[in-house]
């Protein structure tokens, strides 16, 4: 029998690592995409919808497929980088393209419903009273949007944490680099280590269970907050 | 003048086609929903921009059709005061109004943001947010924050339609007092008559995108040109009208002759009175030829607690019919003593009351 997990403690931190870059670059990319939408209308747009929300619809080995084919020695972004020495393919950055892609979708559709939500008299508002249109996103639309801007980035990470699928295409499974925990869960069950398997298993149980409980304590303390400085001042 | 607007936007049932000018005395745009008031406030603020056309604030082209000029909202110092105030809700009132102070130092933010609060009488309210304010104080806030960017002209649009009847006289005058020390051009949108008529010192009636009258206050509503302007500025009786000679005229749908003092000019095809004009007689020996008093039937009343409107046919009563003549309304007071007089009641349409008006 061996110790628990095996002693190797990796594949959290790497899982952990990935999800964490991947939110950030798909909550910038997200709600840039969502912010820009905004703002274009026409035909043309229902195709630019189409291919942001290509991942979420494809099985997640085409989405990895595809940027295997984009990332890879002879892909033109592979070959791009290639020239400054920089291999993606397999590497640990890999893992982090392969989550973002994936949770791209999700930040998106929700951070674009929640920008729609805002009332644009609000928006109007901040214009005759002189700001900027970086003003009126910053200080009036992301505000105004936030819980749905922070749920989409709560899905994001969820989706980044079990992303499995498009990151053993593009990134493989190499200990202690690129082999987050749905990986190394895949790989224990193949090759019978069940015990391995249900270790890890848990631990995911843990780390969602955590992240819903942090964010069902965080709402009621928001909406405390709120309340509370409805009265405190009255 | 300071503002100059004449623009035409092609909207989905008519195309908004108006020019006026505004300078320091108030305009009120009158007119019924979906005429086409807010639009015209949106085009001039920055917010949507017209199909062709020019708007100028003090010489300055904030549009321009032809050279393809269009100023953006943010530069055009123009102040708006949005229907349901807009105020942002995750910001505290005095936050709301530093909002426009962008680019000075907080203390100036916090000086100025203050003498602003007191000019609308809501210092003690700085640190609430929007939802803690009643429907007075949003407004009250929402005047501060558009003055903080001391803007060279000011548009409201419909701003007491969202308020209990008790607070609206309170925020006319507010409005008043705005209005007074602001000097600037200001057009107030709405669709009460009795607003337009107390807020503005001139008037622009507009109907399905055009404008339908303009000018100074009393001389609308005292002569309205058309049959549409006087309906939409309230009044409530007309009759289709024939010349008979310099001084009188038949009044088809009442079926009487009527001695006018207006001088007839072109061919005057409606007659019309308001009906707070048609005045009561005692008897009909108090009138004297030239009075247009004419024997009248009660059709029906309508009560309001002060005020009482009744349904008249003139001339002759007509058995099982609810068709009427005129509308009259008459302080309460006065309707219970002359209710239980026999008919015929006798009515005068007096000569200075009636005017004549164009289709």
């Amino acid at each position: 029998m061996n110790s628990f997990l095996q002693n190797d403690w990796s594949p959290l931190w790497i899982s952990l690592a990935t999800s964490v870059a991947a939110t950030f670059f798909t909550f910038v990319a997200g709600l840039a995409a969502a912010a820009w939408r905004e703002r274009h209308h026409g035909a043309a747009m229902a195709l630019v919808d189409g291919f942001f929300l290509l991942p979420l619809v494809l099985p997640p080995t085409v989405v990895g497929f595809f940027l295997l084919l984009l990332f890879g020695r002879n892909g033109p972004v592979g070959k791009l980088l290639f020239r400054f020495g920089e291999t993606v393919v397999f590497s640990w950055p890999a893992t982090v393209i392969a989550a973002t892609v994936v949770a791209f979708p999700l930040m998106y559709i929700t951070a674009r419903a929640a920008l729609e939500q805002v009332d644009p008299h609000f928006l109007q508002a901040a214009r005759t009273l002189g700001a900027s249109e970086w003003r009126v996103f910053r200080e009036v639309a992301l505000p105004l949007a936030w819980p749905g801007v922070l749920a989409g980035t709560i899905l994001s990470f969820a989706r980044a944490l079990g992303e499995f699928g498009a990151t053993l295409m593009l990134a493989g499974n190499i200990p202690g680099k690129t082999a987050t925990i749905p990986i190394v869960i895949y790989f224990a069950v193949e090759s019978d280590d069940l015990q391995l398997a249900i270790e890890w298993c848990l631990v995911d149980v843990t780390i969602s269970l955590a992240l819903l409980g942090g964010l069902y304590y965080w709402t009621r303390s928001q909406a405390a907050r709120t309340s509370s400085s409805r009265w405190a001042r009255s | 003048m300071p503002l100059e607007v004449q623009i035409a936007k092609r909207l989905r049932d008519f195309t908004l086609d108006v020019s006026f000018t505004a300078g320091s005395a108030p305009l009120s745009i009158l007119g019924p929903s979906g005429a086409g008031k807010s639009m015209l406030l949106r085009c001039v603020a920055g917010l949507e921009n017209p199909d062709q056309g020019r708007i100028t604030l003090n010489g300055r082209a904030l549009f321009d059709g032809h050279s393809k000029i269009a100023i953006p909202a943010r530069e055009r110092r123009v102040g708006m005061l949005f229907q349901h105030y807009a105020l942002l809700p995750h910001r505290t009132v005095a936050e709301n109004i530093a909002f426009g102070l962008d680019g000075i130092s907080t203390d100036e933010k916090i000086r100025r943001s203050a003498a602003l609060m007191d000019r609308v009488h809501i210092s003690d309210l700085a640190n609430r947010y929007p939802r803690e304010l009643s429907g007075g104080e949003q407004q009250r806030a929402a005047i501060a924050r558009a003055l903080a960017t001391e803007p060279e002209a000011l548009l409201l649009d419909e701003p007491l339609s969202a308020l209990d009847t008790h607070l609206r006289s309170q925020m006319e005058a507010q409005l008043q007092e705005t209005f007074a020390e602001f000097k600037r051009p200001v057009l107030l949108v709405t669709h009460n008559i009795e607003e337009a008529y107390r807020l503005g010192d001139r008037l622009l009636v507009l109907s399905r995108g055009r404008v339908a009258a303009y000018g100074d206050k009393e001389q609308v509503f005292r002569h309205p040109p058309t049959v549409e302007v006087a309906r939409l500025t309230g009044c409530k009786n007309f009759s289709r009208a024939k010349t008979i000679s310099p001084d009188a005229i038949e009044a088809i749908d009442w079926g009487c002759r009527l001695t006018v003092t207006q001088p007839i000019a072109g061919t005057p095809v409606h007659v019309g009175i308001r009906a707070h004009h048609v005045d009561f007689l005692e008897a009909e020996s108090q009138a004297s030829p030239n009075d247009n008093v004419f024997p009248c039937w009660l059709v029906r009343s309508s009560e309001t607690p002060f005020r009482t409107t009744l349904f008249l046919r003139l001339n002759q009563p007509l058995e099982n019919s609810s068709d009427y003549h005129l509308q009259a309304e008459v302080f309460k007071e006065k309707w219970l003593h002359f209710r239980d007089r026999p008919f015929p009641w006798h009515v005068r349409l007096s000569p200075q009351s009636l005017f004549l008006m164009q289709e």
